[in-house]
């Protein structure tokens, strides 16, 4: 059983990485031709090679300077994925931190939305990009510009649904509540909230994946660390492997960040009856 | 106060409500009348309902869909108020619902974000009783509704049974004089249905509660109440008052179980005749 079940899944390891086989040898027969110039693209061999030395540390080990842990993440890579990531969790934290109360006094109150929703239709279609200009000229260069953006990016998907998932609160938990004898705030806390949480938690997932655009935009424009930033860097001097190299890199921290959304939304709904699996 | 009977007076099963009651009503509804506007049209969904429910009695409401059942016992949990008329629960006119009234829904109405201990204990937190006396209850209920192995489950991961059995150990927890449960059972197969409801009596034994129950199972009131109030369909009216008075456990095989179940399944038709009737007209007017 446990044998025919570890085949299927070596086959289907096997079934899954057969075009990313085709497509790196492809890419790596049409550099070795010779036809293309390196400098346009890189032979995969030299991305990985470039990554490789992007995540090592740049100086050798001095036991004098550093422990050994620190050493090992002191490379370059790291480094920059750590501001990245920083920015975005910050940034989701100041534009989720404002969306999740304004939308659960919006979801509740209908005279709290009656007056905050037009303005909010109005600034909602405005991509975070286009804060561009404003931001720097508020907050000048560095990361407050950059935290900004992203908090604007995360803002409103948060927003929105959490607005909805106040709305469509199922009315029997309501009056299941009320006939307990549960109180406004008894009622708030422990039944809308909770009930919303689904909802909640699928903005979050979107706003995190807009903070996570905005970061690599921002850090173009504002900041000097930070794998958008280096990825800019690198066009400069016509590192082309360095691009590639960081544009994985980007799409590693992306995955990581989903992965971690997915185990704290798997945890957090563990009562829901969509999530079985 | 009822309506006469059909029946004759010597049929042992069925007998009608004396007019004047000695007792003061746990239950008391007078002159109830409650109209649904939907668009243009007027739905007197309940009219002229008087009812009176005795401390400790347990009183099925019986009637094909659509009869005001559940409007009924909504204006008594406090739901909605009626258009006309009052409803008193222990002395106290019924204002909104309250613990005092315990309610349990078809639809189970669990919280599935908590397990079944919490579910049973967030009435008694509302409270805000002990921590140490909450356990302690939680723990008692769970134990009579056989529910000890499920207490860290959530709803989803319980059958229908058993989230019926968190949902009545959930008002239990109340500890209320008065429940009403709207068709409780109606979801559950033959077997599970059956089991609840002799569980269901036994509580009711042990502790003494009045009980209003919704059904539209003729079995299922003869099988559990002192008294069933058959209802008519539009206006939802009082159609008849009938007392039970065979000893329980009741024999579905009786002749006596049989007989009541054969004169109430004429009143029930005609109410459901005039429902069909209904539906296929507006059926055919859309
Ligand atoms: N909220 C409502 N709006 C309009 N009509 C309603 C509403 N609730 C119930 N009704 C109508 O009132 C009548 C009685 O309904 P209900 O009490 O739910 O019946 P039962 O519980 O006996 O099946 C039905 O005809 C139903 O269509
Ligand atoms: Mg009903």
């Amino acid at each position: 059983m446990s044998n025919a079940s570890s085949k299927t899944s070596a086959a289907s390891i096997l079934r899954g990485s057969l075009v990313p086989l085709l497509v790196v040898a492809f890419w790596q027969a049409l550099s070795s031709s010779g036809l293309i110039n390196p400098v346009v693209l890189p032979s995969p061999v030299a991305v990985v090679v470039r990554w490789w030395a992007y995540l090592l540390p740049a100086e050798a080990y001095d036991p004098a300077q550093s422990g050994w842990f620190l050493w090992a993440l002191s490379g370059e890579m790291l480094t920059d994925a750590w501001s990245s990531l920083y920015r975005v969790v910050l940034g989701f934290a100041v534009g989720a931190g404002l969306a999740l109360p304004l939308g659960l006094v919006m979801g509740t109150s209908e005279r709290a939305y009656g007056l905050m929703d037009p303005l909010l239709q109005v600034l909602r279609p405005i991509p975070p990009i286009a804060y561009i200009p404003l931001a720097i000229l508020w907050f000048g260069l560095g990361n407050a510009p950059a935290i900004f953006l992203i908090a604007i990016g995360a803002f409103f998907p948060v927003l929105m649904n959490t607005i909805a998932g106040v709305r469509h609160v199922d009315g029997i938990y309501l009056r299941a509540a009320r006939n307990l004898g549960a109180g406004p705030t008894t009622m708030f806390l422990r039944v809308i909230l909770p009930a919303a949480t689904p909802y909640i938690l699928a903005g979050a997932r979107i706003g995190i994946g807009t903070a996570f655009i905005v970061v690599i935009v921002s850090e173009m424009i504002a900041v000097n660390a930070g794998l958008g930033f280096r990825i800019l860097e690198a066009r400069e001097f016509m590192w082309s492997d360095k691009i590639i190299a960081g544009m994985f890199t980007i799409g590693l921290l992306g995955l990581a960040i989903d992965i971690a959304m997915n185990r704290l939304n798997n945890h957090l709904l563990r009562w829901h009856r969509g999530l079985d699996s | 106060m009822a309506r006469l009977l059909t029946m004759t007076q010597d049929d042992a099963a069925m007998t009608t409500i004396p007019a004047s009651q000695t007792a003061v009503p746990q239950i008391q509804v007078r002159g109830v009348e409650k109209v649904f506007t939907v668009g243009a049209q007027k739905i007197v969904a309940l009219q002229n309902i008087d009812l009176d429910v005795q401390k400790g009695e347990f009183v099925c409401l019986l009637g094909p869909s659509g009869c005001g059942k559940s409007t009924l016992l909504n204006a008594v949990a406090g739901f909605q108020p009626p258009t006309r008329g009052t409803v008193t629960a222990d002395g106290k006119a019924v204002m909104g619902p309250g613990p005092d009234r315990g309610m349990v829904f078809q639809e189970y109405a669990l919280f599935p974000w908590m397990t079944v201990a919490e579910n049973v204990a967030f009435g008694l937190q509302i409270k805000s009783m002990g921590k140490a006396e909450i356990t302690a209850r939680v723990d008692a209920l769970l134990e009579k509704l056989h529910l000890q192995d499920f207490r860290h489950r959530y709803p989803k991961d319980l059958s229908g049974g058993m989230r019926q059995r968190v949902a009545i150990a959930r008002v239990l927890a109340l500890d209320s004089p008065i429940l009403l449960m709207d068709e409780p059972f109606g979801a559950l197969d033959a077997l599970t249905r059956r089991t609840l409801q002799d569980e269901l009596l036994r509580i009711w034994q042990e502790v003494g509660k009045t009980i209003l129950f919704v059904t539209h199972s003729i079995e299922e009131s003869i099988y559990l109440a002192d008294r069933i109030i058959v209802m008519t369909y539009r206006p939802g009216t009082i159609k008849q008052d009938v007392r039970v008075d065979m000893p329980r456990p009741r024999d579905g095989a009786s002749a006596e179980f049989n007989r009541l179940k054969r004169d109430l399944s004429l009143m029930v038709m005609e109410e459901q005749q005039r429902f069909s009737a209904d539906e296929i007209r507006s059926v055919t007017a859309d």
